[in-house]
């Protein structure tokens, strides 16, 4: 009696509640699960397809943003976060979707141009204003007195392109693995905090004043150098570091299911348009036709050289089985140095 | 009851005052400060960009899911708390101490593994997920996420404030109301209910506080969907990340505020309890017998 009275109690809360939740939703929505450094990017973008799309089909759309580190995020549409678009830091944390739900078919990547990134951006130091600690060069990140700013690989997707940056210099600079390792074991040794997600480990390093150098997402330094503070930080762009390509998916099975797929294919298409590659340069990421881009906005992007994840890497699937992987070598640089 | 033979005070003056002194440099460096930090911040770009912050679309969202999310757990805790405190004081049965024990399960488990429950049961790889797809019931990232882990985190408030209560008060009077002739019923609303009210409502202002600030098991099921399932605290978080400084502390100024609301509310529940338990002593000199015994 006392069962059934519970059971019954139980399916209504759990019925009312999920009533409640989808009542809530009913106009033509989208939802772009994303990274953490593109907040302010997807802010402006959002508002001109909103009106872009106003204009071609009359329709009214929100778009709704959720942004956190890639890893996370990834995790949570997994999980069940209903993202028709996601747009995240790397390839791998797409394939994982791909693979553990069926969502996105294992080739998404062909379906848009340029390995489905619109944008792309590397990684680049900020250092205090004036360089006090003179930091020119990744070298100078493992002296005794330098102390070294990146969130964690694990979580987060702008870690891996740092790390993987620092690894692909020692490769280059002495020429092994077993070097490289050694590089960047050191290397580790100087990072005091490990923050979750990048734009945390922005804060650390602006807000709290902890480091004396950030290895950051060119965007997001450029951020913190014109948005955070003129004249308290400067980019330091080292001898060598990696293409960093943010790649944009639409999730299918959520999308039909939604009856959004038009919409969320026409959404990530206008990133490639005229009006989204200004945008993308506006905000500091690089944009893939330059050309389209204000040459105000692509001025400001320095030339260095680029190691790329498929040609120095091996591609995403090889590079986290080697590196983030559970017992890869950020296991083995990382865990037994207590 | 305590304050009958409260203890006269031997200190020596030198030391009250050192007490004293500490007391007050600690409550004004890691209470006082940080508060007055939080709103000057808030006020930096003048009240007008804190009503722009606390009225923008995505704010006012927030405000409007954190108060749904307490509507629906403080009631609910409230029923629940009674009946387990009832349970638990006025009756005896066999795996008392275990339900005490699991009252207290929220208050000891870590909230972030709070919000994972509920993905590891309701989450597209979890037990329920993919029937709850089928009929296209979302319960994580999703306002009923929010709201489970709201409940699971606060519950235990109400019932740890009522069980003392009532054990104290102990089953006589109840029984003298049986004994004359009252049903179950009239029994708890007559007897027990004027009985524990303050107890009660102390605890339902301090799950409501909870409520309405939990961070951590909310971040977990939340999924930060701008708009529709960010509450306050997470809100915060966002602006804060977003360097929005300004909107950020003016949000927090208002679960500020909130904690001061409790804070004056909670010190008028004590002092009114006080009163009437003064009150009640005075008018029946031969006080009841548990307060005795």
């Amino acid at each position: 009696m006392i069962k059934h009275l519970f059971r019954t109690v139980a399916a209504t809360t759990v019925l009312a509640l999920g009533l409640a939740g989808a009542a809530a939703a009913k106009n033509l929505e989208l939802l772009n699960v994303s990274y953490d450094p593109t907040r302010e990017l997807y802010v402006e973008f959002n508002k001109a397809f909103v009106e872009h799309w106003k204009q071609q089909t009359g329709q009214t759309i929100t778009v709704r943003q959720s942004h956190g580190g890639s890893g996370k995020q990834a995790r949570a549409v997994i999980d069940g976060l209903e993202a028709d678009v996601v747009t995240l830091a790397l390839a791998y944390d797409i394939d994982e979707i791909a693979q553990r739900t069926g969502y996105i078919p294992a080739d998404w990547q062909k379906r848009l141009p340029h390995n489905s990134s619109p944008y792309t951006s590397t990684i680049v130091f900020l250092v205090r204003s004036g360089n006090p600690k003179n930091i020119k060069d990744w070298d100078d990140l493992i002296r005794p007195d330098v102390q070294v700013i990146t969130p964690n690989p694990k979580t987060s997707g702008g870690a891996r392109w740092n790390y993987l940056a620092a690894w692909g210099y020692g490769l280059k600079k002495y020429g092994s693995d077993e070097k490289a390792k050694e590089f960047v074991t050191e290397l580790f040794k100087h990072v005091p905090v490990l923050d979750s997600g990048a734009r945390g480990a922005t804060n650390t390093f602006v807000q709290r004043g902890i480091g004396d150098v950030l290895l950051a997402w060119e965007n997001e330094a450029f951020l913190a150098l014109n948005e955070l503070g003129p004249g308290k930080f400067d980019i330091v762009v080292p001898s060598i570091s990696i293409l960093a390509e943010p790649p944009v998916t639409v999730v299918d099975k959520i999308a039909q299911k939604k009856g959004t797929t038009e919409v969320a294919k026409a959404y990530l298409e206008f990133l490639y348009s005229p009006a989204g590659q200004k945008i993308a340069a506006k905000n500091y990421y690089r944009p893939i036709y330059p050309e389209l881009a204000d040459p105000e906005d692509t001025k400001r992007f320095p030339k260095l050289e680029l190691l790329t994840i498929d040609k120095d890497f091996g591609g995403w699937q090889k590079a986290q089985q080697t590196h983030f992987a559970d017992g890869g070598t950020f296991d083995q640089i990382y865990a037994p140095k207590r | 009851m305590s304050s009958k033979h409260s203890l006269v005070l031997t200190e020596a003056p030198w030391l009250r005052v050192v007490l004293i002194t500490l007391t007050l440099t600690f409550v004004a460096l890691f209470l006082l400060l940080p508060l007055a930090a939080v709103i000057t911040e808030a006020l930096r770009n003048g009240v007008e960009a804190y009503w722009e912050a606390i009225v923008e679309p995505d704010a006012l969202a927030a405000i409007r899911l954190t108060l749904t999310a307490a509507a629906i757990a403080v009631p609910l805790n409230l029923v629940f708390g009674v009946c387990a405190a009832w349970a638990i004081a006025k009756h005896d049965f066999r795996g008392k101490n275990l339900l005490v024990t699991l009252i207290d399960l929220p208050f000891a488990v870590s909230p972030v593994i709070s919000g994972l429950i509920y993905v590891l049961m309701f989450g597209m790889q979890g037990w329920l997920g993919p029937w709850l797809a089928e009929h296209d019931i979302k319960i994580v990232f999703a306002v009923p996420g929010i709201v489970l882990a709201t409940i699971f985190v606060t519950f235990p408030f109400v019932a740890r404030e009522l069980i003392p209560v009532m054990q104290e008060q102990g089953t006589e009077e109840e029984e003298a109301a049986l004994t004359l002739g009252a049903n179950g019923w009239q029994t708890f609303w007559r007897v027990t209910l004027p009985n524990i009210k303050w107890g009660l409502l102390y605890g339902v202002i301090l799950c409501n506080a909870r409520a309405m600030g939990e961070f951590g098991a909310v971040s977990v099921v939340s999924g930060h969907i701008r708009g529709q399932t960010n509450t306050l605290p997470l809100h915060v978080e966002i602006l804060y990340n977003e360097y929005n400084f300004v909107a950020a502390f003016a949000t927090a100024s208002l679960l500020a505020l909130l904690a001061l609301v409790t804070l004056a509310v909670k010190s008028f529940v004590e002092w009114r309890a006080a009163q009437q338990a003064a009150a009640a002593r005075n008018a029946e000199p031969p006080a009841s017998v548990g307060s005795l015994a």
